[in-house]
């Protein structure tokens, strides 16, 4: 107790010693001229027009000349069913494919951790697709899920399952193109889940086994939380991923058909195109808003240290 | 007797569920790409009568004055360029901001945070770049992909510098080390294995870009390897094989890329995972 007194903490002596190492050369040998370089690329090429879009998104904008039109191209983004379907479809595809990717990721990790065979060529080849370009997929994709030639009906169709339509479908299309989201980004939550699942002590398993638990309950006692900032991982990465999602859509469906698979980005890329430079803005906009709204409070929510220890 | 047969039979069952689900499509791409033109056509996945490989592999080259050539140099630049950039200014920002305690650095852990969420404002950017006289130039697109990089860069190197002891650093303070000397001379190095997870990832993910190339690269001289493949589509409608054979080739470099640092790969993308 008194020795614990008595003793300066390590903390402080180190920060005399930091102290004294300064004032011998004059000045700290970390310099803050070293964040200089990036603070200049991140502010002129980030945060400036991250503060300008919340201008911009007021007018009427042609890049060199700009009229104050209020709040009318928020009006008009929540009253042009086309600028609207885009704002459902954005939380659609963002849920489903996080669910998907939770839900299979954690199966795909659970099973990739026990014991069974050939887990090296398993792992390999669901995290490839990870490093494959959106296009390529889409493209790929598409060939596949042709209503009438693509390999994905005419399988189902020997099954005796009438496929459909998938990508001209409207009910389908934007579900469509969030299932190869899933095919493409499952392998992503399947790896970090496997880091989670191995970085918890082997011990707990072995003692639970002991007093005759089943594997199932060891699962939703032990594996689901205490993979907790794993889960919180992957929802977090694969939400902002999926809000924010726009190669894929794209390169299969370009928001179609009609605009039944639009989402906000394509919003934003189809009204940069026809020169609505405001309206496009805002949708960035609205982007921001969303994003941020969904992703703080649940990331708080995920990443709360638990309360008993 | 009974783990023996989960052991085999749900293996046994994992690979024949992600032999369907993945392998025949990747293989369904390479079969595709080396068919005739008529082949290609069916779009079935049947073995090719005839491999076509090199006539398909100089026909998607020579295509629009060997446009996909120009795409690769250009995709090579960017690639190269700003993950270097990426790479030294990262590690400098994580360094001080591990190191040295301030007032700042709470701003600068709010802005990663903000860096990594809040989607990029497209047509502000692009009047900055135009202001700038940057818009529709490689360097302007490679400052972008810096700025959009930054914050996931910074957060990797900070985890990784933080278990540098601080006595190597005073150490060097004591032998006369200046902070630019005692950087690159003495930290960097040390940074090795996390400076390759983040070439490597990064430059996957740059190379695949497409948005970014989309709205700040537009026009034919410019194109990158994913807005090439993206044309070829429309243009292409009607010979899969070469479409295809496009595909394989820009599969190609990060496919390599994972042959040789799957490890740095999923460790650069699982980082997160296990801290909590």
């Amino acid at each position: 107790m008194t020795l614990k007194t008595a003793a300066p903490a390590p903390a402080a002596v180190a920060r005399r010693a930091e102290h004294q190492a300064r004032r011998r050369k004059g000045k700290s040998p970390y310099p803050y001229w070293f964040y200089l370089p990036a603070a200049v690329v991140y502010t002129a090429l980030f945060l400036v027009p991250t503060f300008a879009s919340f201008f911009f998104s007021f007018t009427r904008w042609t890049l060199t000349d700009f009229t104050f039109i209020g709040l009318d191209n928020f009006v008009q983004f929540f009253q042009e069913p086309a600028l609207l379907k885009g704002l459902t479809n954005t939380f659609i595809y963002g849920a489903v494919t996080s669910t998907l990717k939770v839900a299979l990721g954690m199966l795909l990790a659970v099973l990739l951790t026990s014991r069974i065979i050939a887990r090296g060529y398993l792992r390999s080849v669901i995290f490839f697709p990870v490093l494959l370009s959106s296009i390529g997929v889409g493209i790929v994709f598409t060939v596949l899920m042709d209503p009438s030639k693509g390999m994905i009906n005419e399988a189902l169709a020997a099954v005796g399952i009438e496929g459909p339509a998938w990508l001209v479908d409207p009910a389908w299309a934007l579900l469509s193109v969030a299932m190869v989201d899933v095919w493409k980004g499952v392998g992503l939550a399947t790896v970090i889940y496997i880091a989670g699942i191995v970085s918890i002590p082997q011990e707990y398993f072995e003692a639970a086994k002991m007093d005759g638990a089943s594997s199932v309950k060891c699962f939703f006692n032990i594996t689901l939380p205490l993979a907790r900032p794993a889960t919180a991982t992957v929802i977090i990465l694969s939400l902002i991923g999926g809000l924010r999602s726009f190669d894929l859509i794209w390169a299969m469906t370009k928001g179609g058909p009609g605009f039944t698979s639009d989402v906000i980005a394509s919003v934003i890329f189809k009204q940069y195109q026809a020169g609505f430079y405001g309206l496009s803005t805002a949708g960035n906009v609205v982007l921001f808003l969303i994003v941020t709204a969904i992703i703080l409070p649940l990331s708080m929510f995920l990443n709360r240290k638990e309360v008993e220890q | 007797m009974t783990t023996a047969l989960k052991r085999y039979g749900l293996g046994v069952l994992a690979i024949a569920v992600t032999v369907v689900l993945f392998i025949v499509p990747l293989a369904f791409m390479a079969l595709t790409a080396v068919k005739d033109r008529r082949e290609a056509a069916k779009l079935d996945f049947a073995w090719p009568t005839t491999f076509n490989f090199i006539e398909n592999f100089q026909d998607v080259l020579s295509a629009r004055k060997f446009m996909l050539v120009t795409a690769f140099i250009n995709s090579t630049i960017l690639t190269v360029a700003s993950v270097t950039i990426l790479v030294i200014l990262a590690a400098m920002v994580a360094w001080i901001l591990q190191r040295r305690r301030s007032r700042w650095n709470g701003v600068a852990n709010f802005l990663i945070l903000s860096g990594l969420i809040i989607p990029p404002a497209v047509v502000p950017t692009i009047w900055v770049l135009q202001s700038m006289g940057l818009f529709k130039t490689l360097p302007g697109l490679i400052l972008i992909e810096v700025a959009f990089g930054l914050s996931f860069c910074v957060m990797l190197f900070r985890a990784f510098i933080a278990s540098i002891p601080k006595e190597l650093d005073e150490a060097a303070v004591i032998d006369g080390c200046g902070p630019v000397r005692l950087f690159f001379r003495v930290i960097f190095p040390l940074l090795r294995s996390v400076i390759v997870t983040v070439i490597v990832v990064q430059s996957v993910h740059i190379f695949n870009d497409f948005q970014n190339p989309l709205y700040f690269l537009p026009g034919d001289a410019n194109a990158t390897v994913q807005l090439t493949l993206f044309n070829f589509q429309s243009q292409f409608a009607t010979s899969y094989n070469l479409l295809f054979m496009n595909i394989l080739l820009i599969t190609i470099p990060p496919f390599i890329m994972y042959l040789f640092f799957n490890r740095q790969i999923v460790a650069g993308m699982t980082a997160g995972a296990v801290k909590g």
